[in-house]
């Protein structure tokens, strides 16, 4: 949907633009190749002669976007074989695009006519900034994702694998996780740790919300206080400090131990989040269910635990995800018998770099996203069921 | 009340300890530190297994702890609480934790075995046997690789300083031992003298001087795993560490990487008991310490790891690797073509100077 009639933008303009964005990736190249400078200068000069040009060819848009498409291609080939070739290609594809978008205008098209030149601008850098933050957060996930699949015992992308060769890939640092005993018993310690600890934090959690949301319980504030600190104080001290009591009551090196301890970091996750969905709790509602003839532990089972119970899921899948991450209270509270997953990576990391951490990384972000996608489903499912759109 | 509790406790154990001993009442779980990775796993093929055959109900744990040893054991006195039966640790680490008391005295020569030909175990082990709470295990050296395709064959330790003949990264142990030796060195002090040279505030600061002239291409290491890794990469061209990740490297993952064991650094690496077991727990640890330290296992153990068996009596039994079958005698470091120019890093020396050296050493590379 057009908002605003596009109109032909000057070749001096189409110039700088695509000038500025050529200097931008030129940084990235030409950095990769070894002189960022050089990047910058000829990424601009490219793109400024491309952006020229192309605002007089207009008509022939299709054709002058193919070229570029395959020049930049053959271009990147030559630098550095079949992978710089497809990401030439990937960058003629966009800049094809890029400078037709600008010279014609198009860029102008969805946006409201009374915007000035600078509120365009920023609205277009806004943009490029939130991709920028994204593409920091993202990539260093993406790229141990292929590393998994190396066939080397180095975190190396070997030549074999930049030419997407078979030989290049392999599965053996999967087949490692799944038939090694010590990342097998880490595994089984992870999730009979976190479950268990999970539903200590949620109901200790929950219980504790609802208590200190009464107003009439004295010194909230504090307790509240009290009950959050392990998030805010710094793990290491909770640990030093798990490691000395635990020891002198037995507990310490025992799996009860370490299933107290992730409750006690886990619980705050819950109280702050079942805390939120309690704000906007109507309190008369446990009044009529009173006035119904219901005793406190049906009203809250019928009618206050439905309506807090994503604040709930939430509360309890962060405390799952805090005991299945957590490393420091673990190194201190467990003994070699309670070893998890992210004990034995961190360990693997030190003593042994092999990629079985990367796959099981792997694994672990898809698990993650499988399971972020099911509370999400859910609690849109949830709240279509109720009658409320999700936003 | 405490002291009152622990020496109700004393003399409980002390009351129970001949009958413990007497039926040979052992524990049912070993808890083993050790260092992970390819060493570790040396370790458990040539002792544990064997040991687990004999011993059916036995269950044995790894702790890959021994990085943090000292700490870790003086953290475990501290809380009463000591849950490891026998630690994997570095003769230094050893001494210390045996001034402090936290390692138990070990007998030599009447808790461990005796050589087949009945040479006693402290004429075995001999000059190896550098603390009353240490059982050597291997002999291995710190020492360097070097990238096989990307500079020419270095035939000194002085290499690393010669930025002009082998230009690229290199990578150091995040610490001053040996590489402060190696700086003295290679600036022209005589291998005798380099102690003696190091013991003086000059000494020191040409050391640091001569380190500082490649400060800006070392890439500093703290984990074995590390060198490999970046050798792999090609991110540094030559780096320290330990033999046998290098022998890993090279001979297991095919890496183009080669040895430069002039002026390698040895060291040993033995096992620590803790001291204060319960008797259960310390009569499952001894009985595994005597099998696990004798000269067939200390043999067996050199065909997983290129590392020296610290037994004079296992050398001859050292064989081939169990899955390459090549001879493991030249990849190890004391055999004589590798051991040509070795330096004697000197325990009781940096024993008594570390935490001076460590101190100025930070300071240096935080400049």
């Amino acid at each position: 949907m057009a908002l605003t009639p596009v109109k032909k933008q000057t070749p001096t303009f189409t110039a700088s633009v695509s000038a500025a964005a050529g200097a931008f990736a030129g940084l990235f190249v030409g950095t990769a190749q070894g002189s960022g400078l050089l990047g910058i200068v000829v990424g601009a000069l490219l793109m400024a002669i491309l952006g020229f040009v192309s605002t007089g060819l207009i008509e022939k848009e299709k054709i002058v976007r193919a070229v570029v498409l395959v020049a930049c291609g053959i271009a990147g080939f030559a630098i550095g074989g079949l992978p710089a070739g497809i990401i030439g290609a990937l960058f003629g594809l966009f800049f094809g695009w890029f400078v037709f978008w600008l010279a014609t205008g198009r860029y102008r098209s969805r946006l409201a006519p009374y915007l000035t030149s600078g509120q365009v601008l920023w609205h277009f850098t806004f943009r490029v900034i939130c991709g920028v933050i994204f593409v920091f957060l993202i990539t260093p996930i993406l790229v141990v994702m292929p590393l998994s699949f190396n066939a080397q015992d180095f975190f190396t992308f070997t030549p074999e694998m930049l030419r997407f060769e078979a030989e290049g890939y392999s599965l053996k640092h999967y087949r490692d996780f799944f038939t090694s005993d010590q990342w097998q018993s880490a595994l089984r310690n992870s999730l009979t740790i976190a479950p268990m600890a999970t539903v200590l934090s949620v109901g200790f959690g929950t219980l504790a919300a609802i208590g200190l949301s009464q107003p009439h319980v004295p010194f909230r504030r504090a307790i509240m206080a009290i009950l959050i600190s392990p998030m805010i104080v710094p793990l290491i001290i909770s640990a030093a400090g798990m490691y000395f009591f635990y020891s002198r009551i037995g507990l310490q090196g025992t799996y009860f131990g370490v299933v107290l301890a992730h409750a006690a970091l886990g619980i705050p996750f819950v109280i702050i989040t079942v805390t939120a969905t309690l704000v906007g709790f109507d309190r008369s509602l446990t009044r009529a269910a009173a006035n119904m003839g219901a005793d406190p532990v049906t009203t809250f089972f019928k009618v206050q635990m439905p309506l807090i119970l994503p604040g709930v899921i939430s509360g309890g899948l962060f405390a799952f995800i805090t005991s299945f991450d957590e490393v420091v209270v673990v190194l201190f509270v467990g003994s070699a018998g309670q070893k998890t997953l992210p004990w034995q990576m961190f360990t693997g990391l030190r003593e042994q770099i092999s990629p079985t951490i990367l796959a099981v990384a792997t694994i672990l972000v898809v698990i993650s996203i499988c399971l972020l996608t099911t509370v999400e489903m859910l609690r849109r499912r949830s709240e279509r069921l109720r009658g409320i759109t999700p936003t | 009340m405490k002291f009152s509790k622990f020496s109700a406790l004393a003399a409980t154990t002390a009351l129970c300890a001949p009958m413990a001993y007497a039926d040979g009442h052992m524990s049912n779980e070993l808890t083993l530190v050790s260092w992970g990775g390819a060493y570790q796993s040396s370790q458990h093929k040539a002792y544990v297994e064997p040991y687990l055959a004999m011993n059916p109900g036995l269950k044995v744990i790894w702790d890959e702890s021994s990085a943090e040893a000292v700490a870790k054991l003086r953290a475990m006195n501290e809380a009463g609480n000591v849950t490891w039966d026998l630690v994997d640790a570095v003769a230094s680490d050893s001494m210390r934790l045996c001034d402090e008391g936290l390692a138990e005295e070990i007998d030599h020569d009447n808790d461990l075995a005796a050589a087949p030909d009945g040479t006693s175990a402290s004429d075995d082990f001999g000059a190896l046997l550098v603390s009353d709470c240490f059982v050597p295990q291997i002999v291995y050296s710190t020492t360097f690789g070097y990238r096989t395709d990307l500079i020419d064959k270095p035939d000194s330790v002085c290499a690393i300083f010669d930025l002009d003949k082998y230009p690229g990264k290199r990578s150091l142990q995040k610490r001053p031992i040996d590489n402060m030796e190696w700086a003295l060195y290679c600036d022209g002090v005589a291998k005798d003298d380099i102690y003696d040279t190091l013991s003086t505030p000059e000494g020191v600061d040409k050391a640091l001087a001569k380190l500082d002239t490649i400060k800006d291409s070392v890439v500093w290491w703290s984990a074995g795993a590390e060198t490999p890794q970046l050798l792999a990469d090609g991110e540094v061209v030559m780096g320290s560490t330990y033999n046998g990740r290098l022998f890993s490297a090279i001979a297991e993952q095919n890496q183009p990487i080669g040895m430069l064991w002039d002026m390698q650094s040895f060291d040993l690496d033995g096992w620590v008991m803790p001291a204060g077991l319960p008797e259960d727990r310390k009569a499952r640890a001894m009985d595994f310490l005597k099998f696990a330290t004798d000269t067939q296992r200390l043999a067996d153990q050199a065909k997983y790891i290129s590392y020296g068996p610290a037994r004079a009596s296992s050398a001859p039994l050292v064989g081939k690797h169990a899955e390459l079958g090549i001879d493991m005698a030249p990849h190890m470091p004391t055999d004589p073509a590798n051991a040509g120019n070795v330096h004697v890093y000197d325990y009781e020396w940096w024993a008594d100077n570390r935490d001076d050296l460590d101190g100025k050493f930070q300071a240096w590379l935080a400049k």
